[in-house]
């Protein structure tokens, strides 16, 4: 399709010209090709790369140390179970020791457990908030590194917020248990860690509400 | 008084500076590609509000799939030279008396995930089509035998063994169930792997002060 422009021939006499042609191509298939090829290369591309989280678990001890003792109100005791339900305790079941904790029922959306997390652990939450808004804002500047610190050490020393115990039982979905943690993450726990079911909470989330 | 016609101009519109753009475009797609590698399974991630990127040298990845199935990925590792993966399955053939060829180690070193049990490895190192790939993806075996540890024990040992900085990473479909999970999790730890990478999306989720509960 490249364009020619034809001479008009025949004109006798005169010096003979070179034939003048036109310099311009026409560009259009080669548009054509590399619209093409871009779709091809923006569409093959991994643009977005996967995230991760990040958890540590106890190292498992062979020895059998007695495990810290955890007051039982700061206890919290989340059960998950399929369905996408959630139900949680304060405290601890103790057999031994009736009546066992009722369990409340809740599930995933903003106003489940997330209340109820950020009920518990109101004070750090605002602590790291408003600390996190400062520096948003401008009028704390801090590195990155020197406020994760400082955000570490905010956990640490926390002292009313809730020990979050995750436990699962064979029926829930990996989702669930992902979801719970980023509760976690979303609520600014300072600890928390998953745990094994014990075989009365199993018994406990057979009786509970449906 | 006569109208002024403007001169007739030709239709055609100079594409040069569009097909620059596109050339720079074109190029940089090229240079910045990479490439999917093709999975053995399709992994619908859970969602979560971490940031934190995967690592993509460095690590190795246990898959389960919505059915359960336990597939294993592992990286050559940041040196090349080292050839982590061909290492890897050395290994494995020794513990298991399976020998591979020059070819087999090699091709080995070039695929993504995989999830067969040893005495599959070769026929889905030597097959040609990809369905008869597919078709000997049944997942690696989990199951320990008598005092004999499971085939994912290791190659997750072995890995370790090959490249001491390699971190782990779950990667669950959301619909696996938490059973499986948590069988990989305690054989990672019996193999002294405390931390986890669990991969997620990124979903954004917006808490605010006006969210705590008087």
């Amino acid at each position: 399709m490249a364009e020619i422009i034809e001479q008009e021939k025949g004109k006798k006499g005169g010096k003979r010209r070179p034939k003048k042609q036109s310099t311009r191509i026409d560009m259009t298939p080669m548009v054509d090709l590399m619209c093409l090829l871009i779709t091809f290369f923006m569409l093959t591309t991994a643009f977005s790369k996967p995230k991760v989280m990040v958890i540590t678990m106890p190292e498992k001890k062979l020895n059998t140390d007695k495990p810290p003792e955890i007051p039982a109100w700061r206890t919290l005791n989340i059960l998950l179970t399929d369905n996408d339900v959630v139900y949680y305790y304060v405290g601890n079941a103790d057999p031994r020791k009736p009546p066992l904790p009722a369990l409340v029922k809740s599930d995933f959306s903003k106003d489940g457990i997330r209340k109820v997390l950020l009920e518990k652990n109101k004070d750090l939450f605002v602590q790291i908030v408003t600390f996190k808004d400062k520096r948003h804002s401008g009028k704390l500047v801090v590195a990155d590194t020197t406020a994760d610190q400082q955000i570490k050490k905010m956990k640490k020393d926390d002292q009313k917020g809730p020990i979050v115990l995750i436990k699962a039982d064979e029926k829930a979905k990996y989702k669930d248990v992902v979801d719970i943690i980023d509760e976690m993450a979303i609520c600014n726990i300072a600890s928390y860690a998953i745990v094994d079911i014990t075989p009365v909470e199993l018994g406990m989330l057979k009786t509970a509400p449906k | 008084m006569p109208k002024i016609k403007p001169p007739a101009r030709s239709p055609h519109i100079d594409m040069t500076p569009m097909v620059d753009l596109f050339s720079v475009l074109l190029i940089f797609l090229l240079l910045t590609a990479s490439f999917r590698p093709q999975e053995a399974t399709v992994i619908t991630s859970p969602n979560s509000i971490s940031e934190k990127q995967a690592p993509d040298k460095d690590i190795m990845t246990i898959i389960i799939n919505k059915d359960g199935k336990i597939f294993y990925n592992l990286d050559n590792g940041k040196d090349s030279a080292k050839h982590t993966r061909m290492d890897v399955l050395t290994k494995m053939g020794d513990q298991y008396n399976i020998k591979f060829t020059p070819k087999q180690l090699n091709d080995f070193s070039h695929q993504a995930s995989f999830g067969m049990p040893m005495v599959d490895i070769r026929k889905w190192l030597n097959a040609k089509d990809s369905k008869e790939k597919e078709a000997l993806q049944i997942g690696i075996p989990t199951d320990s035998v008598g005092t004999q540890p499971s085939e994912l024990f290791y190659w997750v040992r072995f890995s370790r063994l090959s490249n001491p900085y390699a971190e782990v990473a779950i990667k669950g479909d959301g619909e696996a169930n938490y059973k499986k999970v948590k069988m990989i999790m305690d054989m990672l730890q019996e193999n002294k792997v405390n931390k986890f990478n669990l991969v997620t999306n990124m979903e954004k989720q917006e808490v605010t002060l006006k969210d705590v509960p008087k």
